[in-house]
């Protein structure tokens, strides 16, 4: 069976002024809301459980059994944190969601609120988004002016304050924890887990945070059911995803496809490879998920598919590259995106993503060895597990991945002429 | 030193920044948008921003030097009038945008010697740096003015784009307002929209964005229809 788009989250966008209260609420919006107000809180969270959706911050933990984990009774406050800090290298989604349908994300962050007793909310945005930022902080406003926010929401006795935060370019504080660090004002370094957020969140308090798309899926949830959501995708992955195609293909852009579609069926929507070059590599979920090749064009990309494969489905960012790119440059690329990012906590990632640039650097520059590559695997070796957050992880993704399809290129790189001009290799790659 | 501080930074960003701290339930969570907020002001974070944030918030001036130095958004140095950010992860660059990024930094130079990173050009016009993955990688290669994105670049659109702002334009973004300066971007960062509503305008999104919608349209494909669904019980409480 073929699959086919599935447009719930992206339905609103062709709309005129897709992004005003007017035409949200002209299209069932804040019905959700309405219904879910109507229901108990545990109700909600046994719905989203039921429905099965899954994270789609790239780890894919089931959501409702997130909420659950929330002590009810503690007499603490509890806050619900939104992940908007889109950051892993060929994510693309959640800006252009909240860019064209900010209202969807709102609605699902005070039915969330409602579920898991939580009376403020912080949406941490990635500074360098500031339509994104503007449009956002103008829902809001507008959501206030309707009696949606505040206090004793459509006469509920339920009271939620929403913050849009502006984060300030950091790849690490789309990590969970470090996140709820940079949001209580502090350099965003990850920590240590156990306790985790459920308990011991923003300020010490039981915190819920969720993705972007994970929480614009639960007014849909709420107005559908479960059986509705669990009629698309698979299974064990069940619902609609908004996969992000960017790179060599003819038609990049966002398409909403139940989990489980193959690049295959993807690409054909997508008008197939640019100039009709054949694909050579490409991510199915960002940078840190382990690079698949055109072996892999049938792989259902959901959760278990993606991973059976032997990669992951994070992000469902994926990034083609045809036949031109030099996987070598592509991995050192990544590799020195890692370098910077990495907020330096703990040693082997701190030191490790500094020597496998300078490695991968000058191979790239024709002046390695075939020893490199050796090197390049035990340093690996090194990082991965033995970090303290998965950024670490993340990083030897497109190394190992690489060198496994790709060994040949890094071999004749090291035979290359040293002559052969870092420059004139830049030159190659970028043409 | 107050009467210091009072001179660069006046009542209105002392008002400003008490909104901040209103906004959270602690006020160390205010730091972030405050530091956004004294950019807006001298257009980078100096000794002084720092110690008025550690004034406002009651923290000491290392804990504020120590946060403003982790995050690439805060500038160390005063930034030009606009700050033109090119994405040179793995895939814009492999797109041009590593190419665009070379083209900028050799026009913007001077006496022979290209632009360096987070360097500003000599007329103060324009402050250049390479950025990361901006998540808008089906747009690439694309670069941002004060993160306001222009999309689908090559090094020809670049070079007018930058040739403009330092000629005094300010041309449309492809996504996003009308283009102020840099100073104006980090006070809306802050969180201060006031007397700027009209620039929540402008298309719901790129023809890119859009293209599964289109795709989906073409081919009459839609999700399956929505039943009014049911609400699980009340789960039974563990004894
Ligand atoms: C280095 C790193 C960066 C991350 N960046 C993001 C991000 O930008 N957005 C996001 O939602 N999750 C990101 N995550 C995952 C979060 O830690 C967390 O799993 C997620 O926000 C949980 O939400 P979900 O269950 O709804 O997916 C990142 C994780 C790591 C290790
Ligand atoms: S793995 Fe890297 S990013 Fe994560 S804590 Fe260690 S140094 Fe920081
Ligand atoms: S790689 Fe340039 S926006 Fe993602």
């Amino acid at each position: 069976m073929s699959n086919e788009l599935v447009p719930v989250l992206t339905k609103r966008w062709l709309s005129p002024n897709s992004w005003t209260m007017d035409t949200y609420e002209q299209l069932e919006g804040y019905q959700g809301l309405r219904k879910a107000l109507g229901a108990q809180p545990d109700q909600l969270i046994e719905l989203v459980k039921a429905s099965g959706l899954r994270g789609r911050g790239g780890a894919g933990f089931p959501t409702g059994l997130k909420w659950s984990f929330i002590p009810q009774g503690d007499g603490k406050p509890h806050y619900l944190v939104i992940n908007a800090d889109e950051g892993e290298p060929g994510t693309c989604k959640d800006i252009p969601l909240m860019m064209a349908d900010p209202h969807s994300l709102i609605e699902g962050c005070i039915i969330t609120s409602y579920a898991i007793r939580a009376n403020f909310c912080a949406i941490y945005v990635r500074g360098e988004v500031l339509h994104c930022i503007r449009r956002l902080n103008a829902a809001v406003q507008e959501a206030y002016a309707k009696g949606y926010l505040g206090k004793n929401i459509l006469g509920s006795g339920f009271d939620l304050d929403i913050v849009v935060h502006a984060g300030a370019g950091a790849y690490i504080c789309g990590e969970e924890t470090a996140l709820l660090d940079s949001l209580e004002g502090r350099r965003g370094q990850p920590r240590l887990k156990p306790p985790f957020p459920a308990t011991s969140g923003l300020y010490a308090s039981p915190t819920v945070v969720n993705n972007v798309e994970t929480i614009t899926s639960v007014p849909y949830i709420v107005l559908g059911g479960s059986d509705w959501f669990r009629a698309m995708g698979t299974e064990k992955s069940p619902g609609p995803k908004i996969y992000s195609i960017s790179g060599h293909v003819e038609k990049p852009g966002q398409y909403e496809a139940p989990l489980g579609i193959t690049l295959r069926e993807l690409l054909e929507m997508a008008g197939g490879m640019k100039d009709g070059i054949p694909l050579k590599f490409w991510t199915p979920g960002g940078s840190s998920t382990p690079l698949f090749t055109a072996e892999h064009l049938d792989v259902p990309l959901d959760f278990e598919g993606a991973a059976a494969a032997g990669s992951m489905l994070g992000t469902t960012a994926v990034q083609v590259f045809n036949e031109t790119v030099s996987v070598p440059w592509a991995v050192m690329k990544w590799t020195e995106f890692y370098k910077h990012e990495s907020c330096g906590k703990c040693t082997p990632c701190r030191e490790g993503t500094y020597w496998l640039t300078q490695i991968l650097q000058r191979m790239c520059k024709g002046e390695g060895t075939a020893a490199d590559i050796e090197n390049l695997l035990d340093i690996c070796d090194n990082i991965l597990g033995r970090s303290f957050c998965a950024l670490g992880d993340g990083a030897v993704s497109p190394i190992t991945s690489g060198i496994k399809y790709f060994r040949h290129e890094f071999l004749a790189l090291c035979e290359k002429n040293a002559e052969d001009s870092y420059e004139a290799f830049l030159a190659g790659a970028s043409a | 030193m107050t009467e210091m501080l009072n001179d660069v930074f006046g009542q209105d960003t002392r008002t400003k920044a008490q909104q901040l701290i209103a906004r959270y339930p602690q006020s160390r969570s205010a730091l972030l948008p405050m530091l956004h907020l004294v950019q807006s002001v001298e257009g980078f974070v100096s000794q002084d921003g720092i110690r008025f944030c550690a004034e406002q918030l009651e923290l000491t001036t290392a804990e504020v030097s120590a946060v403003a130095t982790f995050y690439t958004m805060y500038k160390r140095k005063p930034c030009g009038e606009h700050l033109v950010s090119v994405c040179t992860n793995t895939l814009c660059a492999a797109l041009g945008g590593d190419a665009i990024y070379a083209r900028l930094k050799e026009e913007l130079g001077s006496d022979g010697k290209p632009l360096g990173h987070e360097q500003t050009s000599e007329d103060g016009k324009v402050t250049l740096e390479h950025a990361e993955c901006l998540a808008a990688c089906d747009l690439g290669p694309v670069l941002q003015v004060n993160y306001e994105y222009f999309d689908n670049q090559d090094p020809d659109t670049a070079s007018d784009l930058v040739a403009k702002l330092r000629a005094g334009e300010r041309p449309a973004p492809t996504r996003g307002a009308p283009l102020t300066d840099f100073k104006q971007a980090e006070l809306q960062l802050a969180g201060f929209f006031e007397g700027r509503d009209l620039d929540v305008a402008g298309p719901s999104a790129a023809k890119e964005t859009l293209r599964g919608n289109t795709v989906a349209q073409d081919r009459g494909w839609s999700a399956p229809v929505m039943p009014d669904g049911v609400l699980p019980p009340v789960p039974e409480k563990k004894k």
